[in-house]
């Protein structure tokens, strides 16, 4: 069940738009935000409150990066993985990563605490290798100064 | 130094300008020009006439796309302006600058623009990465709303507009501008055909132009300063400065606004520093992942979107990366091979199908279990992923690098082949 609060949010979305329907990325977004990831549940729900079967809003959440239709843990760190990166040895600090956390790319540590994710150009190729964990981002990484950053994130 | 009027408020490790900072700069002057002494077709006219160029690739020049929309009382509504600031081009981060940087020149730009064309709504397409770019243009639409700049009847002259931004839930075919237009009506992003263009029939069938950042925050300085001022700013017949970038193996990454038309080496050596030590470059990508290579010979042409285009290539972003000669080029197009393949949106066969069997064939390469016949197997589906021969260009984008690094490589592919294994690893 969405929340009212949820629900709200929601739909002054959708007031905004001429067709309630085109709110649905918003939506998507809204209740991954208060639950980290989209079920089953939400997907029905969210296709409820916008008039769209259930199947057109999995089309449009199954489209797109940045929804998770699986759960992810509390915080999920993003590796980009596109060409400034590469060429900068992002493969390096990838392979750190999964040494140190133990799992592969698109697994959960099993306390549930990191979700580990390649993503694509983050738009700070003059600062590569780059890397984002939940809404922040950090720069100019090697395996010697990321240990730092995971730090902040229990 | 040369004028650099998009990045001139602009402090590197400073908070972006306030309202008020930026007013006191002569933020919000052009729009105050334009909405209390010229009729927004003039507008139009005045951009046609500087023959602004967009910067989100293409080239197109942005007065005369403009000048299709349907306009005065009969025309459908609402119209929209639509800013792309979708920036997922891997080896691009240029609009950011200016989203960060100074979000009050975007807003401005924006409502200007959204004038020139009368309107009613204009939204702000950013990718969902973008997180700090989103609170700094949210906070000056808020303030610039709170002026007076923004809303109903805006500085009392009758002009009305709402500003709304949509963080984007992540897809690089989101940046093309008619799955732009899907993404923002909440569907999967889907090109749309064309015609009909946006320009008559885009989001919700209403008259819509999409714009680039970048080329947007042109707008307000030739309101201001006017058209032959803007054209001086270049070196060529393509007006205004240009934001250029340059990532890679250099010394000084980074990017700067110099005069359109700025040469590649010295944007590389005097911006960027030129080569880390003991790496000598072996080519560039000049403008974005989905340009041709350019070598060494190409150093010293005009980075303008003719020049560029003459010598085989596209200026497209203006932001390059830079292959040096201690990194495989096999690697680094099936790196960039990958990224497509993932964001190839899988609506036609030849590029939902295609990308994928190329990005394990490269992979192959890569491994050491490269096979005689790869090589004309890439060549073929660069010939048959190329322009006009897929559904949008996402896919003949994917294989401007491949094809001219085959070309320019061919011994070091072959080399992968030949020894079972990639040289450089
Ligand atoms: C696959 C693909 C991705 C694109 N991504 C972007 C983008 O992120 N930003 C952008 O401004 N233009 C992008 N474009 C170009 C847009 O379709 C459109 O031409 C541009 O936004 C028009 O603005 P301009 O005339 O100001 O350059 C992309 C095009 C394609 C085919
Ligand atoms: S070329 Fe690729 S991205 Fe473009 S419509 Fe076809 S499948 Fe989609
Ligand atoms: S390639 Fe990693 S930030 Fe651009």
């Amino acid at each position: 069940m969405l929340t009212e609060e949820i629900k709200h949010e929601i739909e002054a979305e959708a007031e905004r738009f001429e067709r309630k329907q085109a709110a649905c990325i918003e939506a998507l977004r809204i209740v991954q935000m208060h639950r980290r990831w989209v079920d089953d549940e939400s997907v029905r729900d969210i296709a409820s409150v916008l008039d769209m079967s259930p199947d057109e809003v999995d089309s449009v959440a199954t489209f797109y990066n940045l929804i998770y239709r699986h759960p992810v843990g509390r915080h999920v760190i993003r590796v980009c993985a596109s060409v400034s990166c590469w060429l900068l040895g992002y493969e390096r600090l990838l392979d750190h990563l999964i040494q140190r956390l133990g799992i592969a790319v698109g697994e959960t540590t099993a306390d549930g605490r990191f979700t580990l994710l390649l993503n694509q150009c983050l738009g700070a190729c003059d600062h590569a290798p780059a890397l984002m964990i939940d809404q922040d981002q950090y720069q100019d990484l090697d395996v010697a100064n990321v240990e730092a950053v995971l730090e902040h994130y229990q | 130094m040369s004028e650099r009027p998009l990045t001139a408020n602009i402090r590197s490790n400073a908070p972006p300008l306030t309202v008020a900072e930026y007013e006191e700069a002569g933020g919000y002057q052009a729009l105050r020009k334009a909405l209390t002494t010229l009729a927004p077709a003039e507008v139009t006219k005045l951009i046609k006439e500087a023959n602004l160029r967009g910067r989100g690739g293409a080239g197109f020049p942005t007065g005369v796309k403009w000048g299709f929309v349907p306009m005065g009382a009969d025309a459908p509504r609402p119209k929209y302006l639509v800013v792309n600031a979708d920036e997922m081009e891997p080896g691009t981060f240029k609009d950011r600058l200016l989203l960060e940087g100074d979000p009050h020149l975007m807003v401005e730009s924006m409502i200007l623009s959204a004038y020139a064309i009368e309107a009613e709504i204009a939204y702000i397409f950013l990718r969902g990465e973008y997180v700090l770019a989103g609170k700094r243009v949210g906070q000056a639409i808020d303030e610039a709303r709170a002026r007076g700049y923004l809303g109903r009847n805006i500085l009392g002259t009758g002009y009305s507009l709402q500003i709304y931004m949509h963080m984007s839930a992540g897809r690089y075919i989101c940046g093309e501008e008619t799955a732009l237009l899907n993404s923002l009506e909440g569907k999967r992003a889907i090109p749309r055909a064309k015609p009909p263009f946006p320009q008559t029939s885009g989001l919700f069938g209403k008259p819509t132009i999409v714009n680039n950042v970048e080329t947007l925050c042109n707008v307000p300085h030739i309101v201001n300063r006017g058209v032959e001022w803007f054209k001086k700013l270049s070196r060529t017949k393509n007006g205004g400065t240009k934001l250029y970038g340059v990532s890679g193996k250099v010394k000084k990454p980074g990017v700067w606004e110099l005069p359109m038309g700025t040469t590649a080496r010295e944007i590389l050596e005097e911006h960027a520093g030129g080569m880390r030590d003991g790496l000598q470059l072996r080519g560039i990508i000049p403008g974005g992942a989905s340009t041709e290579f350019l070598f060494e010979e190409h150093l010293d042409l005009m980075m303008d979107f003719d020049t560029v285009q003459q010598a085989g290539s596209r200026l497209g972003t203006g932001t390059m990366i830079v292959l040096d000669d201690r990194t495989c080029p096999v690697g680094m197009v099936h790196n960039l091979t990958k990224f497509f393949a993932h964001e190839s949106c899988g609506w036609c066969t030849p590029c939902r199908e295609g990308l994928p069997w190329l990005e394990r064939i490269l992979k192959a390469l890569e491994d050491g279990k490269g096979a005689t016949g790869d090589l004309e197997e890439i060549r073929t589906h660069v010939k048959f992923l190329g322009p006009g021969l897929t559904y949008c260009p996402l896919a003949p984008g994917a294989m401007a690098p491949l094809g001219s690094a085959l070309n320019r490589w061919r011994d070091d592919f072959e080399k992968h082949i030949r020894e079972r294994r990639c040289p450089w690893r």
